[in-house]
């Protein structure tokens, strides 16, 4: 406090601090610096931006004079920016593309996996051995025919007999006009190897030597060929010519198309999609009503537990309270997803804990009944979220003013009235936030559900692979085929996402403005 | 001055974290970038039951070509959405391990290349090879063959059975808890029970004649209706129970609860105090009962950039009988080799699945089987334990799967 200003930011003079600041800096620089580098040689653009945008920013704001509330947020920024803001970004971007399933990479990509595809070994023809041959820099195949004979020929020449070979155990070694590669010399080009197509004779049809191993040749035709003037690919068989649509497929006249598609922006389909799907807009409804009954019903069942118990053991007349403390909390140190899978045990039908020894061999059908599944989940919700409240309700009556309480008993209030016009009031001010994020964690409870049910039973009068169950996220993840049970459509998942973080975020804002009141109690 | 230092000590750990992210990819983009001659490193995926039969083999191959392997281990079950992701991104692997009924999505979506097995392709059990090939094209090197069976407790029941109910008449003689155990569960599980659906004549998908498969449903029909009454029936009779799940069934076998469980190899170190009888399902319908085929492989990605190495790996050194030796001492299912598997169905449990498995069909690997999966097992559960009409559910669950499908 005494320091002089100056002095106190540490940025003028060569005080200590000042050093150190500087060697802290330029770790940070050089560090930065490296990844920008390394960015560079991986080619990722977006990163190296990003890196260098950072280290100016990080540079300006601890040396300039005018940056004093940056120097302290600027850390947390940057972790905002990589954690949240690019993953919600991407999210949304991705939920504008059609990736998925047939949609999986870039266009050149697919246009290579389409002619891989449909490059095909002649039926019948030899597998012959191959030795990979060099005319200068030009990678040639020397082969030997069925008949013995040894032939050779490059891309832009046809396999032709060469006399005077040297075969050592069936293969090439040595061949006049050419240099034979050695195997490390053929690995260093391996790719112009893989890619090298050595005409069999100078008509195109009768295909070409292609090796995959630079050990045995076979002759390939393509069936599928693509000209890159005018974008298109040909079936050579049937001559039909298929161009690029907008959906990122290759497409025909009549509206075939070539299985192999690219990632292309869609623009609102996946929105459309996620609601104009008639077969869904009947469990949609449904699981709707459900996913806010299952959010709403554990906030409140597992605070009301927990704020009874917190009461109960903050009573100092009770003896051992601190074991009683200790049990409670268990269930809350036991992973969610673990005891979710152990409930689903322990209420199995026949041979499950809870009916063969609690209910003595009664067959209640715990997790498969409508009904009775959507009271599983909800006390097993119960049983895990109740010590979370448990504790925050335990921190906040600890933490009350007692002088307030006293106030309340000499002013002749009596124990209830107390309660509810002064502990519940103060309680709420404290917690009231914590049960909104409680409401948005359950809202998209996952784990508990999938390990739980799996969102079973299943409804009996839709034609969807959904269930009684089943919250708005668990029907994302098999809607969008996530699960294997339908074509992987990330785009349609990620318009999902996003309509789920809408609801939950207008709920949230909603209900902490009205939070706002509580605190005016206090 | 000091919270001056503190932020950037924190800013210096943030950028140094935000380093270290990018330094990490870097490595791995250099890796599958320009390959240089004896520099040439190949990456490999597996699983961990693979791991150690796949170094042995890459340690020949390192010495016979100066190539370096990396063989990289992986969760079985991320094997396949990181390959399907990855591979695009250019920083996959050259080679990874997987099961043939992925090849229709991995085709779709171009991540995989065809291998061009040459005349090795007749030294493989045919059915092997079939299951990874699509179109014509082969896509993958098949090493391990798996399917299921009639796994029999020789000492509660001495003869195999012939039909289903000679073998619930045999269970019930045994006097054992269970006639006969079968996994059901209340999802389901339509890969054990597609052996008796297939005794009612009801396959899933149309064959071509070439033995693949084609995108038209065929497990509705009269077969089909049959075999959903006949589950109900089972169902009702108490042979079948959706309470049975595989742990339940694995475990009361174990426990010699029953003579009879129809499951796979998978099993076979649960039951290694029980003398065994490996027999095939027994037909409940008339015709033969035909389990699916699992066919395990090596796939190499399309964007390998060491694609000669992947195939000189693949076809010179993973498909010999060595290689194909230890895969199968690793994982216990016979081999695709067919030398490979003679030497293993010395074994004679060995044998009895790789007998059953000749009669076997391969397991769809259509993109379109997983809305089949959706709908196939739920149903049959349903029938089973009684809550749906049979008939009803059933041609219910074929317009389901043909509406998702399209």
């Amino acid at each position: 406090m005494s320091l002089p200003a100056t002095r106190g930011s540490g940025r003028t003079g060569w005080s200590p601090g000042f050093l150190v600041k500087l060697v802290l800096i330029a770790l940070v620089d050089a560090l930065g610096v490296y990844a920008v580098l390394a960015a560079w040689g991986a080619g990722s653009w977006g990163i190296l931006a990003a890196m260098v945008a950072l280290l100016l920013v990080a540079n300006w704001a601890y040396f300039s004079k005018r940056a004093l509330p940056l120097k302290y947020i600027l850390p947390g920024l940057a972790f905002l920016l990589v954690y949240q803001v690019y993953v919600v970004a991407y999210t949304g971007y991705v939920a504008f593309t059609n990736y998925g399933d047939g949609h999986n990479s870039t266009k050149e990509q697919a246009i290579e996996a389409l002619l891989v595809q449909n490059e095909r070994r002649v039926e019948g023809s030899p597998s012959s051995p191959l030795t990979v041959v060099a005319d200068g820099d030009t990678l040639g195949f020397a082969i030997i025919s069925p008949d013995g004979v040894v032939e050779a020929g490059t891309a832009d020449q046809p396999l032709e007999t060469v006399d005077g070979a040297t075969v050592e155990a069936g293969r090439v070694t040595a061949l006049p006009g050419y240099d034979v590669l050695e195997y490390a010399a053929v690995l260093e080009r391996q790719q112009e190897v893989t890619e090298l197509r050595v005409p069999v004779s100078s008509d195109p049809n009768e295909g070409s030597i292609r090796t995959q191993d630079a050990r045995t040749g076979y002759v390939f035709t393509s069936t599928l060929e693509y000209d890159p003037a005018s974008d298109t690919m040909t079936d050579t068989t049937t001559g039909v010519t298929y161009s690029p649509n907008d959906d990122g497929q290759f497409e025909a006249a009549d509206g075939t198309t070539l299985p192999v598609g690219w990632r292309v922006l869609v623009g609102l389909d996946n929105f459309v999609t996620a609601f104009g799907d008639d077969r869904y807009a009947g469990p949609f409804g449904k699981i709707l009503v459900w996913t806010f009954a299952f959010a709403v019903i554990s906030v409140a069942s597992t605070f009301l537990l927990g704020l009874f118990l917190a009461i109960a053991f903050n009573d100092t007349r009770l003896r051992g309270r601190r074991v009683y403390r200790t049990l409670v909390i268990l269930p809350y140190a036991i992973p969610g997803f673990l005891a979710a899978l152990l409930w689903s045990g322990l209420l199995n039908r026949s041979y499950g804990f809870v009916n063969e020894v609690l209910l003595g061999g009664a067959q209640i059908p715990w997790l498969t009944d409508p009904v009775l599944a959507k009271l599983a989940v909800l006390g097993v919700n119960l049983w895990l979220g109740f010590p979370y409240m448990f504790l925050i309700c335990t921190g906040a009556l600890q933490s009350l003013p007692t002088d307030v309480l006293e106030a309340a008993k000499i002013d002749g209030a009596g124990r209830w009235r107390t309660w509810r016009s002064i502990t519940l009031p103060l309680l709420l001010v404290a917690t009231a936030p914590l049960l909104i994020s409680s409401f948005a964690f359950n809202f998209n409870n996952f784990t508990l559900i999938y390990m739980l049910t799996g969102g079973g039973p299943r409804f009996d009068d839709a034609s969807v692979p959904l269930g009684h169950t089943d919250i708005l996220i668990s029907m994302v993840y098999s809607v969008s085929g996530l699960d294997g049970t339908a074509a992987k459509d990330y785009g349609l998942a990620s318009a999902l996402s996003i309509v789920i973080f809408v609801v939950v975020a207008t709920i949230s804002a909603l209900a902490f403005r009205r939070t706002r009141s509580l605190e005016e109690i206090a | 001055m000091r919270r001056s230092i503190l932020t950037a000590a924190a800013l210096t750990a943030t950028l140094a974290l935000a380093a270290c992210s990018s330094g990490a990819e870097e490595p791995a983009g250099e890796e599958s970038a320009a390959p240089n001659g004896e520099g040439s490193t190949l990456t490999v995926w597996v699983d961990e039951t693979r791991q150690a039969a796949v170094e042995d083999a890459a340690a020949g191959f390192e010495e016979a070509t100066g190539a370096k392997v990396e063989v990289v281990l992986k969760n079985f079950e991320d094997i396949r959405p990181d390959f399907l992701a990855q591979v695009p991104t250019g920083k996959g692997p050259d080679i990874t391990v997987g099961a043939h009924d992925w090849l229709g999505e991995l085709t779709t979506n171009g991540v995989v290349a065809p291998i061009e097995l040459g005349d090795t392709a007749d030294a493989f059990e045919p059915v092997s090879v079939a299951a990874f090939t699509q179109d014509g094209q082969v896509y993958g090197l098949p090493y391990a063959v798996e399917n299921i069976a009639l796994i029999r407790n020789t000492e509660l029941a001495s003869e195999a059975p012939a039909t289903w109910d000679d073998a619930i008449a045999a269970g019930k003689e045994a006097g054992t808890k269970y006639p006969l155990l079968i996994q059901t569960s209340t999802e389901g599980d339509p890969y054990t029970f597609y052996p008796l659906q297939t005794s009612f004549g009801a396959p899933v998908f149309e064959q071509n004649e070439d033995g693949s498969y084609k995108p038209e449903l065929a497990l509705g029909g009269e077969g089909g209706t049959a075999f959903a009454e006949w589950l109900a029936e089972q169902g009702e009779a108490g042979n079948l129970s959706t309470d049975v799940t595989y742990d339940i069934a694995v475990a009361a076998f174990a426990k010699g609860e029953s003579p009879f469980i129809v499951g796979g190899p998978w099993m076979l170190e649960q039951f290694a105090d029980l003398d065994l009888a490996i027999d095939p399902v027994p037909s409940a319908g008339g015709e033969p009962a035909q389990p699916f085929v699992g066919v395990a492989g090596f796939y190499v990605s399309a964007q390998s950039e060491n694609a000669l190495l992947a195939n000189d790996f693949l076809v010179n050194y993973m498909a010999t009988p060595e290689a194909q030796l230890a895969l199968y001492e690793a994982g216990d299912r016979p081999p695709a080799l067919i030398e490979a598997a003679d030497t293993a169905s010395e074994d004679p449990i060995t044998a009895g699945f790789r007998e059953v498995g000749a009669d076997a069909v391969p397991m769809p690997s259509l993109p379109e089987m997983g809305a089949v999966w959706a709908y196939w097992g739920v149903t049959e559960a349903g029938i089973v334990s009684g809550k749906s009409d049979p008939a009803k559910a059933w041609d219910k669950m074929v317009a389901d799967i043909q509406g998702e499908i399209g």
